[in-house]
């Protein structure tokens, strides 16, 4: 079982709501052109767990996925 | 909060139209909460006699909206207040550029198009600019006033300068395209009218576009233009959208916001004293006003089973979106404005792929405005008699039309 969280996102679905990049800025950034998901780090620190599920919770588009739940935070 | 006994408990409601007429100034109608208790997806008889179906609930109204197979294809739906003489059932394709109507891929071409302008950074850096906003239009209104209409003096200038300066539209016509937009969104104006004022904005977006092809200036319409992935009328089409949705929802807010937080005098003082962060408090003020009052509409292309039922293919769905945001389920206690939730994850933008693309910049505005007004004026109260509060039952997004106060 892997310790840490991993997050994959999919930007053929992404509409560029930006909920992702709001509440977990250092994980998720938005392409200028498109607003599109761009994953700044998908093995992120402990500390954004929380962040990124959230932002996975709120993706409207259900753009992020959360391969690795990430048992230690 | 003032609402009248359940029904009778019964196993299955009877199909009845939407419930429009609010009891409360800033709650839906109480026929909602009955029947998302009861039933959070209930039959719904729409005007023209089609049996279709309602979702009140949070969570099913999630499901609906971020369901590809339930299309926002205008030539499929159906709405549930329709405007006077006009058949419910819309029937025709989408207008160039209008999103809303769309779905995936046509829909995904338009949205790119959009959202790379308002991306949290770009909004972001906004903040400045629509701060100025702000202060001036405080500075235009005590220097005429006291008294004032908050909506004429704040509540409508704030966001119709701030979407004009983004997109590039001249402030100067804002009397004009105000009137035309008012009568889009007005559910009395009748079905010529309404086409007639959505003729002369796209004429008047159209014109504005071909200008910028030209001559560009520093703002979104040239910014798109110059990336060349719409034609002319898909550019002006979805100007339409931004420019009139841009305007009238955050002044809805604005007015009627500011409205539930003179009636609040304890959430006033919180946020005004900063014991609530004044990001929650926009979130939870989006919440518990939900000002696109009647619903989403959705068709969906195939059999869909949902909660127990079936929803067949071509069945009209309205979800409710304030009543979605008032279910107990998702928020305890939903019919109490309580500033310090985190009422985060609400409904106010819509859900799925169609979420608005503004709402960075709504929020945002949201942001800068309220505290700002009731720091520059903390005795701002409402003036004149009851009858001089005039709240917009009348349009698709509920609000202010008029707010006499004084300080």
């Amino acid at each position: 079982v892997d310790d840490e969280l991993r997050v994959e996102v999919d930007a053929d679905v992404c509409v560029g709501a930006g909920q992702c990049a709001l509440v977990a800025p250092d994980v998720f950034d938005q392409d200028d052109t498109d607003g599109v998901v761009r994953l700044l780090a998908p093995h992120p620190d402990a500390a954004s767990y929380p962040a990124v599920r959230e932002a996975a919770a709120l993706c409207p588009s259900r753009a992020i996925r959360i391969v690795a739940p990430g048992r230690r935070a | 909060v003032n609402v009248p006994a359940r029904p009778p408990a019964g196993r299955t409601l009877q199909p009845g139209s939407l419930p429009t007429a609010r009891t409360g100034r800033f709650d839906p109608p109480p026929e909602l909460a009955w029947i998302r208790a009861r039933e959070p997806l209930s039959p719904l008889r729409y005007p023209d006699g089609h049996l279709g179906w309602l979702v009140t609930g949070y969570h099913l109204a999630r499901t609906v909206l971020s369901d590809p197979r339930f299309s926002a294809d205008s030539a499929l739906k159906r709405v549930p207040v329709p405007r006077p003489g006009a058949d419910p059932f819309m029937g025709a394709p989408a207008l160039p550029g209008w999103l809303v109507d769309m779905d995936p891929p046509a829909h995904t071409r338009i949205r790119r198009a959009l959202a790379g302008q308002f991306t949290v950074r770009r909004v972001a850096a906004l903040r400045s600019g629509i701060a100025r906003i702000v202060a001036e239009a405080l500075d235009a209104m005590t220097a005429a006033g006291p008294p004032a209409d908050l909506v004429a003096e704040f509540a409508l200038p704030v966001p119709s300068m701030a979407i004009c300066e983004l997109l590039g539209v001249p402030y100067r016509d804002r009397d004009e395209f105000h009137r035309h937009s008012t009568t889009l969104f007005a559910l009395d104006a009748s079905a010529a009218d309404a086409d007639a004022a959505m003729a002369t904005l796209t004429g008047y977006l159209r014109d504005l576009v071909r200008h910028k092809r030209v001559r560009r200036g520093p703002d979104l319409l040239s910014d798109v233009a110059a990336r060349d992935a719409l034609t002319d009328g898909e550019l002006a089409g979805a100007g339409v959208l931004l420019l009139t949705a841009g305007h009238e929802t955050v002044a809805g807010m604005l007015g009627l916001g500011t409205l539930a937080l003179l009636c609040h005098p304890a959430q006033r003082e919180a946020l005004v004293r900063g014991r609530v962060p004044v990001d929650d408090a926009v979130e939870e003020l989006l919440r518990y006003l939900t000002i696109f009052q009647f619903g989403v509409p959705r068709t969906p292309v195939e059999d869909v089973p949902l909660a127990g039922r079936v929803i067949r293919a071509g069945q009209s769905v309205t979800v409710s979106l304030p009543a979605a945001n008032r279910d107990p389920d998702r928020y305890p206690r939903p019919d109490t404005l309580a500033l310090s939730r985190v009422a985060r994850g609400h409904l106010a933008f819509g859900y799925g792929v169609h979420q608005c693309v503004g709402q960075h910049l709504a929020r945002l505005e949201l942001r800068l405005a309220y505290p700002a007004l009731f720091a520059r004026l903390p005795g701002l109260r409402i003036a004149g008699g009851p009858d001089d509060v005039r709240l917009s039952h009348d349009m698709g997004f509920y609000g202010v039309h008029q707010l006499p106060v004084a300080w």
